[in-house]
C-alpha cells in the first residue's frame, strides 16, 4: 500500500513540474511569437558579428 | 514590344520589382532604382548578403524616397518620452511598429542591426505583431537617426497618434492559465478515479479514502479558479436581466461540486469531480479555439491611428516638428507631399492637390487654391504648402465624425447569439424533468429526492451546447482566416449568416484605387506617338497625367524640352520634332461650348487634334459574377462618395433592383444603414475608407476591404483581403452552414442526455456511468463540429 502512495506522490509532482514549466513558459510570452525563434535558430552567426558587437 | 519583354525578365535583385533600365547596378547585379542599390551596397559593405540568399528579392521598393526630416518630431522630448519604454543613462527601449515586416530575410536584416550601427545594442523581432524592441545606446545614436536607419533600409516605423495616446493591451493570458490547471487536474482526477471504476478489493478500503481526498485536492483548483470564466459571464448576464448559456453551466458545476463535496465528505460515494474537470477543460478548449484573436489586426482603430504623431509648425520662418493635441487655432502648418492634412484650415501658400479618397470616397483628387477650405484626412499629393488651422483636430469634421452616436455605443455585443435562446429552453425542460422526478421520488422514496435532483442537473446541463458552439465557431473563424478574412469574434459569424442586405461601398471596395481604366478615341496612335504622350504626362504630378503615365508604364520615356504645365488646363512640351499638348477640352478644342469633363484628357501633336482619354474608375474583376450570385438572394446597395457619372454602368453591373446612390457624405451612409435597420433589414456593409467608418459601425456586420491587411482600416467586424472579395458568397454560405453544424451536434448530444438522464431520473447514475458519457459526448461532438465544418469548407472551396 505504502508502494502505491509513493507512487502516487511521485506521479503528481512530476505533472505538477509540467504544469508549472508550462504556466512559465506562457509568462515568459514563448508562444507570443511562432515565427521568428524557429527561424532565429538557423542563422549563421559569422564569428565577424560577434567582434564587432564586442 | 520587344524591349518590354525583355525588361520583364530583368527583375530588381533587392526588391524583386521589374527594372525599367540596365543602368542601374552593382556587381552584376540589377537594379530598379537607386534606392534598392544603396540598400544592397549598404548591406553588402557590412557583410550582411545573407539576407538575399535566405529568401529571393527579399527587399522592399525604395523608388519613393523618404522626406529627409519626416522624423525630426522623435527629437520632441514630450513625443519621445511617451514612445520609449525605458531608458537610463546607458541605454533606451523602444518599439517600434514595423508594417513591412513579411519574412525571415526581414528577421535576420532587423536583428543583426547592431552591425549596420554600432550603437544599436540589441534588436528583437516580434514576428507575429510585426514589431521590433531595440535597445540603443542614447549618446551615440539620436530617436531619429534610429528611425532613419530602419526606414533607409526599407521598413519605416509606423508611428500614429494612437501610439501617444494609449498602449496596446496585454494579451489575455489568464485563459491559458485556466486551461493549463483544469487539464493537469482533470488529467490526474481520472487517474485517481480509475480505482472507484474498477473497484477496490475490501482491504484497500483505506486506499480508497486517499484517493477520494487527493480529488478533492485536485478539484479545489479548478472549481475555484479554472471554472471562474463560466460564474463570471453567467452572473453578468443575470446582473443585465439576461439568462445566456453560462448560467445553468455554472450551476451545473456549483450542483456537481457541492454533491460531490457531500458524498466524499458523508463517505457514500466518491463524487463526480472526473466528470466536473473534464467539462471544464473541454469548455476552456472551446473557449480558447473560439477567442484566437489575430494579434496583429485591430478591429478598433479609430481616426487616431490613421494620423501621424507630429505635423511641422511654421513659426516666425523657422519649421518646428509639433505633436498633433498641440496643433490650436492660427498656427501654420507645412504640409509635404503624400502627408496628411491633421487638421482643418484653410490653404494659404502652394498649390494643394488633395487625395480625400479615404475621407470621403472622392476617387479623384481636388484642387484647392490659395485661400479655399481644406479639411483633416486629405492626403496633399502635389508639391508642399502651408495651411492655416481654425480648427484643432479634435475638433475637425473628420474627427466629429467618431463622436457621432454610432460610436459612443461601446463594445458590447450587438445582437444575442441562437446559443442562448437554444439554451434557455433546453434548461426550462431540464428543469421541468427534474421536477416531474423529484415529485415521483417524493412519493416513492424520500431519501433519493435530493440524490435524483442534483443527477439531473449534472448530467444535462447545456455544456453540450456550449461546446458544439465554441468548437465550430473556432474551427470556421480559422477556416475563414486561412481564406484572409478576419473576424473580430465569433458572433460575427452568427450575424454575417443572417443578413437579408448587402450595402457597399463604391470608391476603393467595388473599384481599386490603384489603377484606373484608360480609353482612348479618336485617331490611332503610333507607338512613337504614345511613347511621346506617355513621356509628356510623366512630367506632371497632376493625378490624370500620372495615370495616364501609368497607362502607359511600359513605354520607353523620351527627352522633353520647353515643358510647361498650365494649372488648371493642361501640359504642353516638345518631344523630339513635335509639339505635343495635352489638357481639357477648352485648352485643347477650345472654348466652343463644350462641357469640360474631369475625367477626359484631349491630345493633340502639332496643333492637330487627335482624340482624348477617358478615364475610369476600374471595377475589380471579381466584382460582376459576385454581385450576380449575390443579387438571388440579397438586396443590394451602392453608397458612393463620388458623383453619379456613372449611374448607367453601376446599374447595369448591379442588376435593376439594387438602390444606387451618390455625393454620399460619411454621415449619410450612416443614416441610410440606420433607414434600413429601421424598415426590419439585417445590413452587412462592406467598405474601406474612414468615410465608411461610422456605417461600418452601425451595420450589423462591417467588413473592411482591404489590399494590404497591415494597412489602416477602419474599425469593424472583420477585414477582409480585397482579393478574396469575389468569394464573399461563399464565405457568407459557410457562415450559414455554421448554425446548421451547432444545431446537428447539439442533437447526437441530446441524445447522450436521454442516456444519461434515464439513468439520473431512476437515481442510479454512477460516477462511472458520468464519467463514460462525458468524455463520449464532448469527443464525438468535437468529431463532428470540426469534420462537418471541414467538409462544408471543402465543399464551398474556402
Amino acid at each position: 500500500m505504502s508502494a502505491i502512495v509513493i507512487l502516487l506522490i511521485a506521479s503528481i509532482s512530476v505533472a505538477a513540474i509540467f504544469l508549472a514549466a508550462f504556466i512559465w513558459s506562457v509568462r515568459t510570452g514563448q508562444y507570443d511569437d511562432e515565427f521568428s525563434p524557429p527561424q532565429r535558430i538557423l542563422f549563421d552567426n559569422k564569428p565577424s558579428s560577434n567582434n564587432s558587437n564586442q | 514590344m520587344a524591349e518590354a519583354k525583355v525588361h520583364n525578365h530583368l527583375l530588381c535583385f533587392h526588391c524583386g520589382e521589374v527594372c525599367p533600365t540596365t543602368n542601374i547596378s552593382a556587381e552584376d547585379k540589377h537594379f530598379c532604382c537607386e534606392g534598392c542599390k544603396m540598400v544592397y551596397q549598404l548591406l553588402n559593405k557590412s557583410g550582411l548578403c545573407d539576407y538575399y540568399s535566405l529568401n529571393e528579392n527579399p527587399g522592399l521598393n525604395q523608388r519613393i524616397p523618404v522626406r529627409k526630416d519626416k522624423f525630426a518630431f522623435l527629437n520632441e522630448e514630450n513625443i519621445q518620452r511617451q514612445l520609449i519604454t525605458f531608458t537610463n543613462e546607458q541605454q533606451t527601449h523602444i518599439t517600434f511598429y514595423l508594417p513591412t515586416i513579411h519574412c525571415s530575410s526581414c528577421l535576420y536584416l532587423l536583428e543583426n542591426l547592431h552591425r549596420l550601427q554600432p550603437a544599436v545594442i540589441s534588436a528583437s523581432v516580434n514576428f507575429t505583431r510585426k514589431e521590433v524592441s531595440i535597445i540603443y545606446n542614447h549618446n551615440n545614436l539620436s530617436l531619429q537617426k534610429l528611425a532613419e536607419l530602419l526606414t533607409s533600409i526599407g521598413y519605416e516605423p509606423y508611428i500614429s497618434l494612437q501610439n501617444l495616446q494609449n498602449h496596446k493591451p496585454a494579451t489575455k493570458k489568464r485563459l491559458i492559465y485556466q486551461l493549463g490547471v483544469a487539464g493537469f487536474c482533470f488529467a490526474n482526477i481520472m487517474l485517481l478515479s480509475f480505482p472507484e471504476y474498477l473497484g477496490l478489493e475490501a482491504a484497500d478500503i483505506q486506499l480508497q479514502g486517499i484517493f477520494r481526498w487527493l480529488n478533492v485536492l485536485l478539484a479545489l483548483p479548478v472549481f475555484f479558479y479554472s471554472a471562474l470564466p463560466f460564474y463570471e459571464s453567467g452572473w453578468k448576464g443575470l446582473k443585465h436581466k439576461f439568462l445566456n448559456i453560462d448560467a445553468p453551466i455554472a450551476l451545473a458545476i456549483i450542483v456537481t461540486f457541492s454533491r460531490s463535496m457531500y458524498e466524499v465528505i458523508s463517505g457514500t460515494g466518491a463524487g463526480y469531480f472526473d466528470s466536473m474537470s473534464g467539462i471544464v477543460f473541454f469548455m476552456l478548449v472551446g473557449r480558447v479555439l473560439q477567442d484566437k484573436t489575430y494579434q496583429q489586426l485591430s478591429f478598433e482603430r479609430d481616426f487616431t491611428s490613421y494620423f501621424p504623431v507630429a505635423a511641422t509648425l511654421v513659426k516666425d520662418g523657422a519649421e518646428v516638428p509639433i505633436s498633433l493635441p498641440e496643433i490650436k487655432a492660427g498656427d501654420t502648418l507645412l504640409i509635404h507631399s503624400n502627408e496628411l492634412i491633421p487638421a482643418d484650415g484653410i490653404c494659404t501658400r502652394g498649390k494643394a492637390c488633395i487625395d480625400y479618397s479615404f475621407v470621403t470616397g472622392e476617387s479623384l483628387p481636388v484642387n484647392k487654391e490659395m485661400g479655399e477650405m481644406v479639411y483633416a484626412g486629405g492626403k496633399q499629393t502635389g508639391g508642399a504648402i502651408e495651411i492655416l488651422v481654425i480648427k484643432e483636430v479634435a475638433q475637425s469634421y473628420l474627427t466629429r465624425l467618431w463622436s457621432a452616436d454610432a460610436f459612443k455605443k461601446n463594445s458590447e455585443p450587438k445582437s444575442v447569439s441562437f446559443v442562448h435562446l437554444l439554451s434557455r429552453c433546453f434548461t426550462t425542460i431540464l428543469f421541468t424533468i427534474a421536477a416531474f422526478a423529484a415529485t415521483y421520488w417524493a412519493l416513492h422514496d424520500s431519501t433519493k429526492v435530493w440524490n435524483v435532483i442534483t443527477a439531473v442537473l449534472i448530467v444535462a446541463c447545456p455544456c453540450a451546447l456550449l461546446l458544439s458552439n465554441t468548437f465550430t465557431n473556432g474551427n470556421i473563424l480559422r477556416i475563414l482566416g486561412r481564406n484572409k478574412l478576419y473576424m473580430r469574434n465569433a458572433q460575427t459569424i452568427e450575424d454575417m449568416a443572417n443578413i437579408t442586405h448587402i450595402v457597399f461601398d463604391k470608391t476603393g471596395t467595388l473599384t481599386t484605387t490603384q489603377q484606373q481604366e484608360v480609353i482612348y478615341e479618336g485617331h490611332t496612335l503610333n507607338k512613337y506617338q504614345q511613347q511621346a504622350v506617355a513621356s509628356l504626362a510623366a512630367q506632371s504630378s497632376h493625378p490624370l497625367s500620372r495615370a495616364l503615365a501609368a497607362h502607359f508604364g511600359h513605354l520607353k520615356r523620351l527627352s522633353i524640352e520647353e515643358f510647361h504645365e498650365i494649372p488648371g488646363k493642361g501640359i504642353e512640351g516638345m518631344v523630339g520634332d513635335d509639339w505635343i499638348s495635352l489638357g481639357s477640352h477648352s485648352f485643347i478644342v477650345g472654348a466652343s461650348g463644350a462641357i469640360d469633363h474631369s475625367t477626359k484628357v484631349y491630345v493633340s501633336i502639332d496643333d492637330k487634334v487627335y482624340g482624348c482619354f477617358t478615364l475610369r474608375n476600374h471595377f475589380r474583376e471579381s466584382v460582376a459574377p459576385l454581385i450576380k450570385t449575390l443579387a438571388t438572394r440579397y438586396r443590394l446597395s451602392v453608397l458612393s462618395g463620388d458623383n453619379a457619372n456613372e449611374r448607367s454602368t453601376l446599374q447595369q453591373m448591379m442588376g435593376e433592383n439594387a438602390i444606387l446612390l451618390f455625393n454620399q457624405q460619411p454621415a449619410d451612409k450612416l443614416h441610410y444603414i440606420e433607414h434600413l435597420q429601421e424598415s426590419g433589414e439585417r445590413v452587412m456593409m462592406i467598405g474601406d475608407g474612414l468615410n465608411d467608418a461610422g456605417a461600418l459601425k452601425q451595420s450589423n456586420v462591417g467588413i473592411a476591404l482591404t489590399e494590404d491587411c497591415n494597412n489602416f482600416t477602419p474599425a469593424s467586424d472583420a477585414i477582409m483581403d480585397a482579393k478574396q472579395l469575389s468569394a464573399l458568397n461563399r464565405f457568407i454560405r459557410l457562415c450559414r452552414a455554421n448554425k446548421q453544424i451547432v444545431i446537428a451536434s447539439f442533437i447526437l448530444s441530446i441524445l447522450y442526455n436521454i442516456v444519461g438522464l434515464s439513468f439520473a431520473v431512476q437515481g442510479v447514475l454512477s460516477p462511472m456511468i458520468a464519467a463514460i458519457l462525458m468524455p463520449a459526448s464532448s469527443l464525438s461532438i468535437l468529431l463532428v463540429t470540426f469534420g462537418s465544418s471541414n467538409i462544408a469548407a471543402k465543399l464551398l472551396r474556402c
